[in-house]
């Protein structure tokens, strides 16, 4: 009916006759199958990026948990004494079984680290299961396999394992967050490495976020359009390109060697100036903030742009200064964005691993870190780690620990977030 | 063209020599007066050689074409030009006989005392009361804020309407809420001129006609420029009016200048008679 109407008026025109009509109506069918394409196009994209991400995890998840085959030194039930379970023993019977299986050598060395007369009796019952029982993980197998092929995984483990017990093992637990590393995966843990993602990531923040946010203010609000701070500009926007592994030579270069007297702590009387040096928690966090900071700038910058000149000028015209403009009105209405920037930005910085290693992340260390002159590990240098070692055990490992370090980025982008709702719900 | 602008200044000078206040003495009746004021964005002359006493406690109205450069004067007076980069003035602004233009004069402090209302409706997003008291508070207001929040709205009119919800955010008051607040806020800070540019242009006709009564209110206290598109405005509300066009070189200058009722009826220049009857423009 709409059709016929427009036709109708279109054999009125001065010009268009009813042929122009047809080919307007063919065009518009035309019009709506590009449409249609596009729209299938775009589509399809967003499934691949679904189907990848759902492929990622499910590699992990598989590789965090299924069952291992475990091969006790002695068993547990030849330790028992007058019929009497080693659980249930007294430490002195327990001390007792120390000395039997034990060298003498190796009792001496665990008497120097704490006497056996402090050490409470769960402490020797550790002993016993960790040094006497000694279990041993000689095979594992990914989730998958374990539920749906239990019955070969067992014959297998029967054939060629006599002595082993299959036991359901899930490799991220609380002992697996609460323990240092170490270099039998059934005691490894991360804790060491989370305590140096969290004091590297938040020297990081101390770093980079007032310096980001300062430069960012400076160049959008005070600076003039010249050639110098044109080319301060586009220096910054490629430096947010540059590859991380530069800034670890740069951080190598700078903080770990020049500066090492500051990021030792040896000028400040921290450290043993003997053998401290500087690959540190701090030399580390310096070179992330370096990293982030150009990413930092520009969000920021874009950020502040975004505050529209009518505050401004409604700021200028009751009477306030440039500062009480910027710091009432500019900044406020920024935050926002400034903190959706920051959440990137530190997202990246958890993260990375290649600037690390240059810049000398340890890759064995079971002392936790006590401060930010500290050797230091993190989440992604010790999944790094893990993964290149030989051992199957040491896979499950490393699937762990990245299921550790998502949850460990989810939550501080989470808590970034609820900041950031925070400032702009205000009004 | 340009002894044509000549003519008309010397046109223009007799109705201002005429109107009664005018015995008060040179200065006395003058809010602000601008002396050969040009303003340049860059190597381009926006505006040329402005001669422009403002009446104390009267409304001026600066008319004209759009790129006349009305606007371009209006932000002369309070300096606020000058956070366009690139901008420079030429001439003097004369307010209590100190060039605002000065090296020793501070353009913060004139904008404190010049306040000025813009096109769209530009409260902060804070709430009523912070919108108010914000300008009186960063320029070191010690007395009873609530007070001066409370006078400053009644002053604006807005009092019976938002007294009930001064904590609630700005920005959900209507548009011409929203501009009467951007009035109180400018009041608030006791300002002795105030600018308005276009202040009307973004609200229907009930809110435009709200804003126009309490102009004349206002006049009672203070004086006010006010840039308007609406020539019927500027007939309703100004005392005096200014005509605006621009020369051959794009620059705008002061055609003609006089009491509105005047220049409305019986216009001395060809081209404000041709704007006025809507011919152009």
């Amino acid at each position: 009916m709409n059709n016929r109407q427009v036709r109708s008026r279109g054999r009125q025109g001065p010009t268009g006759g009813p042929a122009d009509e047809e080919r307007f109506e063919s065009n518009l069918g035309q019009r709506h199958r590009t449409g249609r394409a596009w729209r299938i196009a775009f589509q399809a994209s967003t499934v691949i990026g679904i189907i990848a991400l759902m492929a990622l995890l499910y590699t992990i998840v598989v590789k965090s948990a299924g069952l291992v085959a475990v091969e006790n030194q002695v068993d547990p039930a030849s330790l028992a004494v007058d019929g009497v379970p080693v659980q249930d023993q007294t430490k002195e019977q327990l001390l007792t079984i120390l000395e039997e299986h034990l060298s003498s050598g190796t009792m001496r060395r665990l008497e120097s680290e704490k006497p056996f007369a402090e050490r409470s009796r769960e402490e020797v019952y550790q002993l016993v299961l960790d040094r006497v029982v000694e279990p041993k993980i000689v095979a594992s197998w990914p989730l998958t396999e374990s539920l749906l092929n239990r019955q070969a995984i067992e014959a297998e483990v029967a054939s060629e394992y006599p002595n082993a017990s299959l036991q359901f093992r899930s490799w991220l637990n609380a002992d697996f967050i609460q323990s240092p590393q170490s270099s039998q995966p059934e005691l490894a843990g991360v804790r060491t490495a989370i305590l140096g993602s969290l004091w590297t990531i938040a020297i990081t923040i101390l770093i980079a976020f007032p310096v980001g946010v300062g430069a960012a203010v400076y160049l959008e609000e005070y600076t003039r359009n010249n050639w110098i701070n044109r080319l301060i500009q586009t220096n910054i926007n490629n430096l947010a390109g540059v590859p991380s592994i530069i800034y670890g030579m740069l951080g190598l270069a700078v903080f770990v060697r020049m500066l090492e007297p500051l990021t030792s702590g040896t000028l400040f009387g921290l450290a043993d100036p003997t053998t401290a040096n500087g690959r540190t928690i701090l030399s580390a966090g310096l070179t992330l903030a370096l990293l982030i900071l150009p990413l930092l700038i520009i969000n920021a910058q874009e950020a502040i742009r975004a505050v529209p000149n009518s505050l401004r000028q409604a700021s200028y015209g009751l009477g306030a200064t440039k500062w009480q403009t910027i710091w009432h009105h500019v900044l406020p209405n920024a935050l926002p964005g400034i903190l959706t920037g920051t959440i990137l930005a530190i997202s990246r910085a958890v993260g990375e691993t290649a600037p690390l290693v240059v810049v000398g992340v340890s890759t064995y260390i079971v002392a936790d870190p006590s401060g930010p002159f500290s050797k230091f590990t993190t989440l992604p240098a010790q999944i790094y780690q893990w993964t290149s070692r030989p051992q199957d055990e040491f896979r499950n490992l490393a699937a762990a620990a990245i299921i550790v370090l998502l949850v460990m980025l989810l939550s501080l982008n989470a808590a970034a977030i609820l900041l950031r709702n925070r400032y702009s719900r205000r009004w | 063209m340009s002894t044509g602008t000549q003519l008309v200044r010397v046109t223009a000078q007799p109705h201002l020599a005429g109107t009664p206040t005018s015995e008060m003495g040179h200065n006395g009746d003058y809010a602000i007066e601008t002396h050969d004021l040009s303003v340049y964005y860059g190597d381009f002359r926006a505006i040329k050689g402005i001669d422009l006493p403002v009446r104390r406690r009267q409304i001026t109205a600066l008319i004209g074409p759009s790129g006349c450069g009305k606007s371009t004067v209006l932000r002369a007076f309070n300096r606020m030009n000058d956070l366009i980069p690139g901008a420079r003035a030429e001439g003097q602004v004369l307010f209590h006989g100190q060039n605002v233009y000065a090296p020793e004069v501070d353009p913060v402090e004139v904008r404190r005392r010049i306040g000025m209302v813009f096109q769209k409706p530009n409260p902060f997003p804070k709430t009523i009361y912070e919108n108010v008291a914000w300008g009186a508070r960063i320029n070191g207001y010690r007395g009873d804020m609530d007070d001066l929040v409370e006078r400053s709205l009644r002053q604006a009119a807005l009092w019976d309407e938002v007294h009930d919800k001064l904590q609630e955010s700005a920005l959900a008051l209507s548009g011409g809420q929203q501009q009467r607040l951007c009035i109180a806020r400018v009041i608030a800070v006791k300002p002795e001129i105030i600018l308005m540019d276009e202040p009307c242009s973004a609200l229907d006709p009930i809110a435009t006609l709200k804003i126009e009564d309490l102009m004349r209110e206002l006049a009672r206290d203070y004086t006010i420029i006010i840039v308007t598109h609406n020539m019927q405005q500027a007939a309703r509300v100004s005392d005096h009016t200014a005509f605006f066009m621009i020369d051959q070189e794009r620059a705008g200058t002061l055609i003609e200048y006089g009491p509105t009722t005047q220049l409305f009826t019986t216009p001395y220049d060809k081209r404000t008679e041709d704007y006025i009857t809507g011919r152009f423009g």
